[in-house]
C-alpha cells in the first residue's frame, strides 16, 4: 500500500552533488523522519520521492513498482509544504476539494470526503473562509486536509511546523502523530528539529552531506550512534566529545559521553574542572564545566544540584554509557 | 498614528502640491465650464454671448456624437480585449526560460516607449502602406487580395495600432504578477494532479486577477483619450468611421473654431470618463481589496 524503496538515488545540480547515492527501505505504515542540518539534502530527497525533482541516477520504487519516470501526480503521494501552499483565492472547502476536482470526482464524493476530512481536522466551522482568514495552525490543517482527501499511499511533510510558534508546534506534532495512528498511512517527514524527529518517528534517517549517516529507531540512534556525526546531532544538549589521554586509555581516537551520563562530584573523579555556568531550570540543571586539559563540557544533573559558577568539580563518565569512535569517526563496537 | 503636530505639519507640507493641482486642474476646468455656456465662435467674429445649456443640447443631439461615442466604446473595448488577452499570452511566454531572455523582454517592451505619433506613422507608412507596406507584401506573396487598410478597415487599423502600443504595458504588468506566484503553490497544484489548463484557470488566472484589474483601469483611462493615432492615420475618417469623442471635440475646436461647442463636448467627455471609471470600479475594483 505505501512502501517506498530508494535504490542508489543520486541528485546533482550541475557539478554539485546534493544526494550521493541513497539506499533506503520504507515499510508500509511507517513514520519515517529525515533529519539533518540545513544543506544536508533532506528536503531534496523528499522532493525526489515526490517527483518534483528528477533523479540524476538510481531508482525510486513505490509499492513494488518503479516510479522513477512517473510524474508527481501519478505517484499517489501527497505533500504538505513548509509554506502550506494553500490556494489563497479559494475557500477552505475548495482548497481541500481541489485534488478531487482535478481527479474529476463526482460532486457527492467530493462533498462527502471534504466533510470527513474537515471533521477529522476540526475544520468544519471554517470551510467557507479563505486561507488568509485562518491562523497558522488552521492553515496547516487545511494543507493536511488537502493531502488526506487524496487518500495517498504516503504523506510527505516538508518541515511543516517550522512556521508555527513553539506551543502550536507541540500541539500540531501531537495531532500529526495521532493522524498517523488513525490513518496508518506511510508518512515521510522532513525536519531539522531533532525533538520532532525523536518524538514522532518510527524510524529516523539522519542525513549528512547528501548521504545517510544512520537509519534506526529513535532510541537506537540515541543509545548506539554509528558515527560521530549522529552522536553529536542526536541529543540535546549535545554529546561531549573527549580526545587525548582519556580516549587513548579506552583504545579510541575519541570518546563521547552524554551530559546526562556523567556523574559530577565536588570531591573526586576522573576529570577535574571549574564550573563556568550552572543553569537551574527547575526540573534539571545544565552545568557547563571547563575541564582541565579538555575544554568545555556539559553535564546534566537534577534540578536541585547545589552548584554555582567557579565551583571546583570532578566529572566521571559512566563506562557503560561511553561511546568510542575511531579516527574516521566510526563507532568502535564494545 | 499621527499626533496633532505631525498632522498639521503634514497639511502644510502637502499644501503646495494641493494648491498647484487645484490651480492646474480646476482653473482650466472652470474656464471650460464657462466657455461651454457661451456662443463663442472664432470664425464669425461676434462677441461671445451667454447661451445657457444650448451648446450641450447641440453637442448631445448631434448625430456625430452617438457615432463617436460608439466608436470610442468599440476602440476601448477592442484594445482592452486584445491587450489583456494577448498580454496574458505574452507574459506566459516571457515567464519561460529561454536563451536571450533579457533581449527578448526588451524587444517586447519597446513599443511602449515609442510615442503614439511615431508608432502611428510607422504603421501607416511602413506596415499598412497600400503601395509599399509590409502587409501588402505578405498578402501579395500569398496571392491574396491586397486591402487598403485605412480605407477598407479604418477602425480595425486604428485598433491594431493602439493595441500594439498597449500590449507591452499589459504584458509587463502581468508578467510581474505571474512571477510573484508562489513556487510551492505551483508544486502543490502539480501534486494535486492539475494539468496545464486547469492549472492556468484555477491557479494562475485568479492569481493575476488583481494585476488584470490594474491594467484594465489604467488602460481605460488612456484609451478614452486616444487622439494622436487617429490624427496621424485616418484623420477621423473615412467619413466619421474613426472619430471618437476626443477627435470630435478636436474637430469642433480646431477645425470649426467653435470654442463654446468644443468646451461643452470636453465637459461631456469628462463626464463620460467619470461614468466609465465609476462602472469599472464597481465591476472590477473589488479585486483590489486584499
Amino acid at each position: 500500500m505505501g512502501s517506498i524503496e530508494l535504490q542508489q538515488v543520486r541528485k546533482s545540480f550541475g557539478s554539485v552533488n546534493i544526494i550521493k547515492g541513497v539506499d533506503l527501505q520504507i515499510k508500509d505504515g511507517e513514520f519515517v523522519v529525515f533529519v539533518g542540518p540545513s544543506g544536508c539534502g533532506k528536503s531534496t530527497l523528499l522532493r525526489l520521492i515526490a517527483g518534483l525533482e528528477d533523479v540524476t541516477g538510481g531508482k525510486i520504487v513505490i509499492d513494488g513498482k518503479d516510479a522513477t519516470e512517473r510524474g508527481p501526480a501519478q505517484r499517489g503521494l501527497a505533500m504538505v509544504f513548509q509554506s502550506y501552499a494553500l490556494y489563497p483565492h479559494m475557500s477552505v472547502r475548495n482548497n481541500i476539494a481541489f485534488p478531487l476536482k482535478m481527479a474529476k470526482a463526482s460532486k457527492e464524493v467530493i462533498d462527502a470526503k471534504v466533510a470527513r476530512a474537515a471533521g477529522t481536522l476540526n475544520l468544519t466551522d471554517y470551510l467557507d473562509r479563505r486561507p488568509g482568514q485562518l491562523s497558522g495552525g488552521q492553515r496547516q490543517r487545511v494543507a493536511i486536509g488537502r493531502a488526506i482527501v487524496r487518500e495517498p499511499s504516503a504523506f510527505l511533510f516538508d518541515e511543516p511546523l517550522s512556521n508555527l510558534d513553539a506551543a502550536l508546534r507541540v500541539q500540531m506534532r501531537l495531532e500529526i502523530g495521532e493522524l498517523h495512528k488513525t490513518l496508518k498511512t506511510t508518512m515521510i517527514y522532513v525536519t531539522h528539529d531533532q525533538v520532532e524527529a525523536m518524538t514522532m518517528a518510527d524510524k529516523i534517517v539522519v542525513l549528512d552531506l547528501g548521504a545517510i549517516a544512520q537509519v534506526g529507531a529513535p532510541l537506537d540512534l540515541y543509545n548506539r550512534p554509528d558515527n560521530l556525526f549522529v552522536a553529536k546531532f542526536i541529543g540535546s544538549p549535545t554529546m561531549n566529545i573527549v580526545k587525548g589521554p582519556s580516549a587513548d586509555k579506552r583504545g579510541a581516537d575519541c570518546v563521547g559521553i552524554r551530559p546526562e551520563h556523567t556523574d559530577i562530584s565536588t570531591t573526586a573523579g576522573e576529570w577535574p574542572g571549574t564550573v563556568r555556568i550552572a543553569e537551574h531550570l527547575g526540573s534539571e540543571t545544565f552545568v557547563y564545566v571547563d575541564v582541565d586539559g579538555i575544554g568545555p563540557f556539559t553535564v546534566r544533573v537534577d534540578g536541585e544540584a547545589p552548584l554555582h559558577a567557579s565551583d571546583r568539580v570532578f566529572l566521571t563518565p559512566r563506562e557503560s554509557r561511553l561511546h568510542r569512535f575511531n579516527a574516521a569517526g566510526a563507532r568502535i563496537a564494545a | 498614528m499621527a499626533t496633532r503636530q505631525t498632522m498639521t505639519a503634514g497639511r502644510i507640507l502637502v499644501a503646495p502640491s494641493v494648491i498647484l493641482l487645484f490651480a492646474f486642474m480646476l482653473a482650466p476646468l472652470v474656464r471650460t465650464l464657462y466657455f461651454s455656456t457661451l456662443h463663442y465662435n472664432l470664425l464669425d467674429g461676434s462677441v461671445p454671448q451667454f447661451l445657457g445649456f444650448q451648446n450641450y443640447v447641440d453637442f448631445l443631439s448631434d448625430p456625430n456624437f452617438i457615432d463617436s461615442l460608439v466608436n470610442t466604446l468599440i476602440l476601448v473595448l477592442s484594445v482592452l480585449v486584445i491587450s489583456v488577452g494577448g498580454g496574458i499570452f505574452v507574459a506566459l511566454l516571457m515567464d519561460q526560460q529561454v536563451v536571450g531572455l533579457n533581449i527578448l523582454r526588451l524587444m517586447v517592451i519597446a513599443p511602449f516607449f515609442v510615442m503614439p505619433t511615431v508608432s502611428a506613422l510607422v504603421w501607416k507608412n511602413l506596415l499598412m502602406n497600400p503601395e509599399s507596406g509590409f502587409f501588402l507584401w505578405i498578402t501579395r506573396s500569398l496571392h491574396l487580395p491586397a486591402p487598403i487598410w485605412f480605407t477598407n478597415w479604418p477602425m480595425l487599423s486604428v485598433i491594431f495600432i493602439v493595441s500594439w502600443e498597449w500590449l507591452p504595458f499589459a504584458s509587463l504588468i502581468l508578467l510581474t504578477s505571474l512571477q510573484s506566484l508562489d513556487l510551492e503553490q505551483q508544486e502543490a497544484a502539480v501534486l494535486d494532479g492539475a494539468g496545464a489548463i486547469p492549472y492556468f484557470f484555477y491557479i494562475v488566472l485568479p492569481h493575476m486577477a488583481r494585476a488584470i484589474t490594474v491594467v484594465i483601469l489604467i488602460e481605460t483611462i488612456f484609451l478614452l483619450g486616444v487622439f494622436a493615432e487617429i490624427l496621424v492615420t485616418t484623420n477621423g475618417g473615412p467619413g466619421d468611421a474613426t472619430t471618437n469623442i476626443t477627435f470630435l471635440v478636436y474637430k469642433q475646436a480646431l477645425l470649426d473654431f467653435d470654442v463654446g461647442g468644443a468646451s461643452a463636448g470636453g465637459i461631456v467627455a469628462v463626464v463620460i470618463a467619470n461614468i466609465a471609471a465609476i462602472f469599472l470600479m464597481r465591476i472590477v475594483g473589488k479585486n483590489l481589496e486584499a
